[in-house]
């Protein structure tokens, strides 16, 4: 997948990518990332020890979040909304700040297999809730079927708003909808794609429920 | 933009009792879906920081019929009432008005007790639950009173509800006549109302809109036009008591035509 966050180089000098260097250069400005966690270190249930010996910044508060089947604990902001909690604390940067409110769903994650807009959820009132991300569905190796979809059917174009879209239509699968494109449109309508790739989104998303499209509407 | 580590304190509540007695020792906002705090939070137009989780609440995640009453429990999202077959037979404006609250990420947390308490002008489900003369059930501890939900908002965001106080469910009697809903926005899907309008065509008339006014507001003049009179006269009425502003989402003159057309057009349809 195409991923405007992703290393530039893999085989960049001492593992230094654009990412990382930008946040170890920006940590000292930016209150309330009071511990990262390395991502593979949190991979590895249970390794909270290395967050407790963060120091503390005052205001902050503690908080254990199960993001992808691990359980994650760090100090937060407590105005830290879930959507920057996962971006800049947990350094899962799949999900996408859009507009920030609610109104494009490129933010869009599962909270006990449900789709919600993690720019409008605060990550405080998500201790205990399951929460599944783009990088929690497939991996470039294994991509979930409607990943796998949206690159047949060509389903982005610039692809900022993809993961989104993709967690919203596996979302969908569950959700009670009818078999039409319309149905599926409706279905979508959380998700604004600026690069106009809704066709191609449709055709992905009916691919997957083994609908052929049908341009009725 | 967050420049500064803020004070904001979170409380959760298991129970409808544990929340109420909290709520009783210190003023808290009670948020459930939080569709639109932290909206507020992050433009910085929101000066609450002391928050009342209650989304755990499952007590009042329920709808039921009690007494030919449909009970929507405050914590009913916009998801389960469309899939309520309790509502579609019922109060199917409601599920058109929940069918158009943002996408379906926000209408799986959105909560009808939350659009109720937020109490924006703009909240789609408003209009219904004025056009349906609904009941708003307040519960404090060791209380409960009942508001008529016309009654509710005394201006713009403000209610009759006291800081103790928590809205638990919002009663609807049966409608008789014909419902129909419109709202109209930027675009069709995750737009903000410009004009929202519920009615409902029983032996005579009742029509709420939203988003024209303080508070989502009853036409009660055109109503009265529209039992007695003829459209026309329904139209001088609406005229006369249809003062919208000019505001970031539109401008008065255009909601004032908007909210013609639908009154007409709701009472042709309804016809």
């Amino acid at each position: 997948m195409h991923d405007p966050d992703a290393p530039d180089h893999d085989d960049a000098p001492s593992g230094l990518t654009r990412r990382n260097f930008l946040t170890r250069a920006g940590a000292a400005g930016i209150a309330g990332v009071a511990a990262s966690i390395p991502l593979a270190a949190a991979l590895a249930e249970g390794v909270p020890e290395a967050t407790d010996a963060a120091p503390d910044i005052p205001g902050t508060v503690p908080i254990a979040l199960r993001v992808n089947g691990a359980t994650l604990r760090m100090r937060i902001d407590p105005r830290a909304t879930l959507l920057d909690t996962l971006r800049e604390s947990v350094h899962l940067t799949g999900t996408k700040k859009g507009c920030d409110h609610g109104q494009c769903g490129a933010c869009t994650v599962h909270v006990n297999g449900e789709r919600v807009n993690s720019c409008l959820r605060l990550a405080l009132m998500h201790e205990g809730d399951d929460i599944t991300t783009i990088e929690g569905i497939g991996s470039p190796d294994a991509l979930h079927p409607m990943q796998a979809a949206f690159v047949a059917h060509d389903g982005y174009q610039c692809g900022y708003c993809t993961s989104g879209q993709i967690m919203s239509a596996v979302a969908l699968m569950k959700e009670p909808c009818g078999p039409r494109d319309s149905d599926v449109k409706e279905l979508m309508s959380g998700n604004i794609c600026r690069c106009g790739a809704y066709p191609n989104i449709v055709a992905a998303i009916q691919d997957v429920r083994g609908n052929s499209p049908m341009r009725q509407g | 933009m967050k420049t500064a580590l803020s004070t904001l304190e979170m409380r959760r509540a298991t129970s409808v009792a544990e929340a109420l007695e909290i709520l009783r020792d210190e003023p808290r906002m009670p948020i459930a879906g939080a569709t639109d705090v932290y909206v507020g939070l992050n433009f910085g137009t929101l000066p609450e920081l002391r928050y009342l989780d209650i989304w755990a609440l499952d007590e009042l995640r329920t709808i039921t019929v009690n007494e030919d009453v449909l009970v929507l429990g405050a914590l009913a999202t916009y998801t389960m009432m469309v899939a309520s077959a309790l509502v579609q037979e019922r109060l199917p404006m409601m599920i058109e008005a929940a069918r158009q609250v943002g996408g379906p990420q926000i209408q799986n947390r959105g909560t009808i007790g939350g659009n109720i308490a937020n109490g924006s002008p703009a909240g789609d489900s408003l209009p219904v639950l004025a056009a349906c003369d609904a009941v708003v059930v307040l519960q404090s501890a060791g209380a409960e009173r009942r508001v008529k939900f016309t009654e509710f908002y005394t201006g713009y965001r403000k209610t009759v509800m006291r800081r103790d106080e928590l809205v638990v469910a919002v009663e609807v009697p049966r409608v008789s006549g014909r419902q129909w809903f419109r709202k109209v926005g930027t675009r069709a899907a995750q737009a903000i109302s410009k004009v929202v309008v519920a009615g409902v065509r029983g032996e005579g008339a009742r029509i709420a809109v939203g988003s024209i006014a303080p508070t989502v507001i009853r036409l009660t003049a055109t109503e009265r036009a529209l039992a007695t009179g003829s459209l026309d006269e329904a139209m001088v009425a609406l005229r006369g008591e249809v003062n919208p502003i000019d505001d970031i989402r539109s401008t008065a003159d255009y909601r004032k035509r908007v909210t013609e057309n639908l009154v007409r057009r709701f009472w042709t349809e309804t016809a």
